[in-house]
């Protein structure tokens, strides 16, 4: 027993273990091929990093980042003080999940609708109906919500006018668009999105479901207890990814639909939106650096968090 | 024979009364929605084909109530500017593609080499910028204040090459390329940038047609930057941002005519909106169709792994 132990350690010195110089050498064109994108990040991602030490400062432009006087907490604390940072996070937060929900359970409806169809044809022009939305640009997007809902010439208060009623103004009213702009993004992400729940249904083994109609489940039953129990472990994960990414995103429709229209923004400005207007409209870097800096940090701590959960269920599909 | 064969044929086709309703739902269902995805198209090509007095009357319909090609004829009589338009977002989306996407495979496949030792240091070097990030401020002011590229177009171009997603997803179509291949190359004494160029990026025709189409459509859509960065000395604009500066700025919407010598009161400002926005989605509209494929392809083997 002790000879073998005592041996091993000479085996493993027998062989010549390479210096990190030696590896770089040896594999210096890979290197090279990755150093493209090495250096995009490292000057679009990793050099404005510290740059969140504007939220500590009162910045002033023409003294730059570290020039600029330290205040400490201050920014944070007026942001927190006046509850701009509670409305937003309240707001983006609560957007994130009605969309997440709202979006996955119609797209998973609609899969399965799509698996119960046959006709080739049918499915082919429905689905690129439904990927239309997807390709557009937020721009646009905006303008279609114009065209829908203006209060002038909306097509939708041409409707209501025409049957006589008295159009209804969206654009200065607040608490209208909790409601329309979760509908707004089911109409723009669902075709595109019940694409993945679509593949994890035809991926399902067809004996299963063969196997059932044999043993005499309808169809109702079919999708009730084969299919929607599959789609379980596709659904959990994509939630928990979304979920960790729930301070972020959706600056481009929130951007084009709502725009500069200040009586919307206790219901409707997020996180992005207000980083954006900050820094553009009112050059007031600390206040877009502190929000900015805080939805960094806590989308951190989010992503991490749901990570370990994804890993726990399944280890395959964690992030790393 | 012939009872035992119709006993099994049965077993396998089984049509109920459940199946009819749910498949009769799902055509009724799907339809509706489908419809309801194309239906604001309609309302804005039916509008930008109406009459500025039509529109002031009756709102936006959805066929025109008052048949007009005013709003057109004014755009194609000052042509320059879509010209100058087409040709810049043209000129950006076929020169970032190229250039993103070549860096991308590239990046792909030397970190998917399994001899590589510092394939798992470097990916996580990229996956990181997906965790944590300065925000939009360091990042506005490392691009105006220290590259000084306001009022330049590689502003645009640059931040749009590639993304650490794109690079993922990259990898899972290069995963599927065996590693004999490499080994093969190597033998032959060719070096790796040689292997990639010769061998591998012939087999990876799918995946490099995937990534390619996302990176192109990121430049066709983008405003987001030009928005940033492009203040109003910059005349040219890609196609997307001068969309939005003619909604969203009158000034913007009259000079975008302005060498057809029109009476200030004359524009029809909403259908020449909508021309423009016609004009400016058109080309996504005929060509998607065609390559939807590839972005289906890109979820799909995305979701598979992250």
């Amino acid at each position: 027993m002790a000879k073998s132990i005592a041996a091993a350690p000479v085996i493993q010195r027998s062989v010549k273990k390479m210096s990190t110089w030696q590896t770089i050498k040896k594999y210096h064109i890979l290197l090279l091929m990755c150093l493209p994108a090495i250096t995009f990040f490292l000057i679009f991602s990793y050099i404005p990093m510290p740059g969140v030490y504007i939220a500590f400062t009162n910045f002033k432009y023409n003294l730059g980042i570290w020039h600029s006087q330290f205040v400490g907490f201050k920014n944070f604390e007026f942001l927190f003080r006046t509850g701009e940072i509670w409305k937003l996070t309240r707001n983006t937060v609560l957007y994130n999940l009605a969309f997440i929900i709202l979006g996955n359970l119609l797209q998973i409806f609609i899969a399965i609708l799509l698996n119960e169809i046959m006709s080739y044809g049918f499915k082919k022009v429905t689905q690129s109906m439904m990927f239309l939305p997807h390709f557009i640009s937020d721009v646009l997007v905006g303008l279609l919500v114009y065209n829908l809902f203006n209060a002038d010439y909306g097509f939708i208060n041409s409707m209501i006018r025409s049957f006589g009623g008295e159009g209804l103004n969206v654009y200065s009213n607040p608490n209208v668009w909790p409601w329309l702009l979760p509908l707004i993004n089911l109409w723009k992400a669902t075709g595109y999105g019940s694409v993945v729940y679509f593949a994890a249904i035809c991926g399902i083994d067809s004996e299963i479901v063969e196997a059932s109609r044999v043993d005499g489940a309808n169809a109702f039953q079919k999708i009730r207890y084969i299919i929607l129990p599959q789609l379980k472990g596709t659904v959990i994960i994509l939630l928990l990814f979304a979920v960790g990414g729930i301070l972020k995103g959706n600056f481009g429709m929130f951007y084009n639909i709502i725009g500069k229209n200040s009586v919307l923004y206790d219901t409707t400005d997020i996180i992005e939106t207000f980083v954006y207007r900050s820094l553009m409209t009112n050059f007031n870097f600390q206040n877009a650096s502190a929000v900015g800096l805080y939805q960094s940090v806590f989308g951190f701590f989010l992503v991490m968090i749901c990570n370990k959960i994804v890993k726990k269920i399944d280890p395959e599909y964690s992030l790393f | 024979m012939t009872k035992v064969k119709t006993a099994v044929k049965a077993k396998k086709v089984r049509l109920d009364a459940s199946d009819r309703i749910v498949r009769g739902f799902a055509y009724v269902f799907i339809s509706l929605f489908a419809a309801l995805c194309l239906f604001p198209f309609l309302l804005i090509v039916a509008t930008s084909f109406s009459s500025e007095k039509s529109i002031m009357q009756y709102g936006f319909q959805i066929w025109p109530r008052e048949f007009s090609l005013y709003a057109y004829q004014l755009i194609f009589k000052t042509p320059m500017v879509m010209i100058k338009t087409y040709g810049l977002t043209i000129g950006l989306t076929v020169a970032g593609t190229i250039i993103g996407l070549f860096i991308v495979a590239m990046t792909g496949y030397a970190l998917c080499r399994p001899d590589f030792p510092f394939r798992n240091g470097i990916s996580f070097y990229i996956y990181f910028t997906t965790l944590f990030s300065g925000g939009l401020v360091p990042f506005y002011l490392l691009v105006v204040k220290y590259l000084h590229l306001k009022d330049s177009y590689f502003a645009i171009l640059l931040p749009l090459l590639m993304s650490p997603w794109l690079i993922i997803l990259m990898k899972n179509f290069v995963k599927g390329i065996p590693f004999e291949i490499t080994e093969s190359g190597k033998i032959d004494g060719a070096n790796d940038f040689k292997i990639f160029t010769s061998l591998i990026l012939p087999m990876m025709t799918p995946g490099l047609a995937t990534i390619g189409l996302f990176i192109a459509l990121g430049y066709w859509n983008e405003w987001y930057y030009s928005s940033l960065f492009l203040s109003s000395k910059v005349d040219v604009r890609p196609l997307q941002y001068q969309l939005y500066r003619i909604i969203n700025e009158v000034n913007s919407l009259k000079n975008s005519v302005a060498g057809a010598n029109i009476v200030v009161t004359d524009l029809p400002d909403e259908s020449l909106k909508m021309a423009t926005a016609v004009l400016a989605t058109g080309p996504i509209i005929f060509l998607y169709p065609s390559v939807q494929k590839y972005f289906i392809s890109g979820i799909t083997v995305g979701a598979v792994k992250g």
